[in-house]
């Protein structure tokens, strides 16, 4: 990176470390962060989404799909969420390889299951066998995207359903009264009004959202817990490709810093954004005031 | 091979009893939820040994952090901070390698860079800082009343705490304080998804689990045993938590008390 890292005699100086921490490895490293944080501004909305879509299906009155809706929410309690992970990583790629296979492939007669194998023609491959490398990357990001959606989305629709409850039913009544139908009191009265109720809950969510990202790990994403392995480890322990030791509990050290600066920045704008919605509404002035004796 | 003989061979095997090797081909599904429910005897003891020994600290921190005294509610207010505030998978990575740095100049650490001893503390104080807070929110909100009532029998220190103020932070903390033992449970998969190895391929459920998906390339049926088992663990704890709650509250009017409600979001 600097002029001076050529010089053999930089080596042992501090400056050494200035020229370490700038190597092309680091530049992967540091990249790796804004692939976290990318997940994490992609993966907010669309899971929003998920649950607000949820949350409307459990409130549905078509008893197949509020019960859909309620399955959606109860299934995350009761089992661990890297389990959901996991699954979907796996299940999602086999579920677009079977409906591309389906599509594709129709002449084809062999089970796609034999023994211990999955086996779609070629063509339905996801990404192509030919495709260049980022492609690939690309799709490993997006199915892991996916995969935080939905096990977050069914977060978030327990969290909207609540708020959606906390709603005091006279306003609901009264819409009705003026005439409105389900669907204008749905989005005019209801909708507008179940934010501030939802926004802790919604606030808590997004603190565990930052927390599951070093998850992407395991969804094969060359993600930061991914470099910080790589380049605090030694490769052998005899020669190493870096010239230093066991490095990587420092590199989790500064994870763990960069992870407590982001759950801090995080409190304090969530705070804020808390103070502003709750400004003028006239449910939660009381709120507000309950908030700053309690916290 | 009868199912009676895969049990034998497989039941124990998470924690080095029976069969040496596991299944290669021609998983059965006998062999599928014999090997994950082996892996559950990990789960359980991380979830039971990190919550009782998680407990005592908690209080004691929930106690430091209401203290009016600085020396006490700083440092309780920072541990609190820095264990809610990371992800407990970088925890269990960070906790690993320091303790294998710590091996190579004392030996003595040998036990720690194992899961059974070193991932424990990892949950011991992660689950400490997550209920201390619960603790620390209940005991803000002990009715005033009661503390008064305590004042005017004469009560004061250890007495007063012991017979009003642990008692009713505890009465009104339980149903948060289920939660948290829920989703330690679900926490303690994690351990071996970190960089603790197991050893001897004696792993948790989630371990066993992903052994079979890798192997067979099919999630569709290892994962729905695991959630299976999971199931029966959270209506397991529920209850038995529920029975203590209602100990806790068995001199109040029925009307009053405490309803459990379960809310999730605190997974970490």
């Amino acid at each position: 990176m600097f002029s001076y890292c050529a010089d053999p005699d930089t080596l042992g100086t501090f400056r050494w470390f200035s020229c370490y921490l700038t190597n092309g490895v680091h530049w992967s490293f540091y990249l790796s962060f804004i692939k976290v944080l990318a997940l994490l501004a992609v993966t907010a909305p669309v899971a929003l989404s998920f649950g607000f879509a949820g949350a409307m299906a459990a409130r549905s009155h078509f008893p197949p799909l509020s019960w859909l809706g309620k399955a959606y929410i109860a299934i995350v309690r009761g089992v661990p969420d890297i389990a959901f992970f996991l699954f979907f990583v796996i299940a999602l790629d086999q579920g677009f390889e079977w409906i591309r296979h389906k599509v594709l492939c129709r002449d084809w007669t062999d089970p796609i299951r034999q023994g211990n194998d999955f086996l779609v023609c070629q063509a339905a491959k996801l990404p192509l066998g030919t495709a260049p490398e980022w492609v690939h990357e690309t799709y490993g990001f997006f199915l892991a995207v996916i995969t935080f959606s939905i096990v977050f989305g069914a977060f978030a629709a327990n969290v909207l359903f609540g708020g959606m409850r906390a709603v005091p039913h006279a306003q609901l009544e009264t819409a009705e009264a003026y005439g409105m139908n389900r669907r204008q009191t749905f989005w005019k009265i209801l909708v507008p009004q179940m934010w501030v109720y939802a926004l802790p809950g919604l606030s808590n969510l997004w603190m565990v959202l930052i927390k599951a990202t070093p998850l992407l790990f395991l969804l094969g994403v060359e993600d930061i817990v991914y470099w910080a392995r790589e380049l605090g480890g030694t490769k052998t322990s005899k020669f190493t490709q870096y010239p230093h030791g066991d490095w990587r509990m420092w590199y989790f050290l500064f994870l763990l810093i960069f992870y407590l600066g982001m759950t801090r920045i995080s409190e304090l704008g969530l705070e804020r954004l808390m103070r502003r919605l709750s400004h003028g509404q006239a449910t939660s002035g009381g709120e507000l005031l309950r908030k700053e004796t309690t916290a | 091979m009868s199912c009676i003989q895969t049990i034998q061979d497989y039941g124990l095997r998470s924690v080095g009893i029976g069969e040496r090797l596991l299944p290669k081909n021609d998983f059965t599904l006998c062999e599928q939820f014999t090997l994950i429910g082996s892996g559950m005897i990990w789960n359980i003891y991380f979830g039971i040994m990190a919550l009782a020994t998680g407990f005592l600290l908690a209080t004691a921190l929930a106690v430091g952090k209401a203290s009016s005294n600085k020396w006490f509610r700083k440092p309780s207010e920072w541990f609190i901070f820095l264990f809610r505030g990371s992800p407990l998978f970088i925890q269990f990575f960070f906790a690993y390698f320091f303790f294998l740095s710590l091996k190579k100049s004392y030996p003595m650490f040998d036990a720690f860079t194992s899961a059974w001893l070193g991932a424990l503390i990892v949950l011991f104080l992660n689950t400490a800082a997550y209920s201390g807070e619960i603790f620390y929110g209940a005991l803000r909100s002990i009715p005033k009343g009661d503390i008064e009532a305590a004042d005017a029998y004469g009560m004061s220190g250890w007495a007063r705490f012991r017979r009003i103020v642990w008692p009713t932070m505890l009465r009104l903390a339980w149903p948060a304080y289920t939660n948290e033992a829920i989703f330690l449970f679900h926490a303690t998969t994690l351990v071996f998804f970190s960089a603790f190895p197991a050893w001897q391929q004696r792993g948790d459920a989630l371990y066993y689990a992903s052994y079979f998906a890798d192997k067979t390339f099919n999630p569709f049926v290892p994962y729905p045993i695991l959630a299976f088992y999971f199931i029966l663990l959270t209506l397991a704890i529920v209850s038995g938590f529920g029975l203590i709650n209602k100990r806790l509250n068995r001199h109040l009017p029925v009307a009053r008390q405490t309803k459990m409600r379960f809310r999730l979001n605190l997974a970490r």
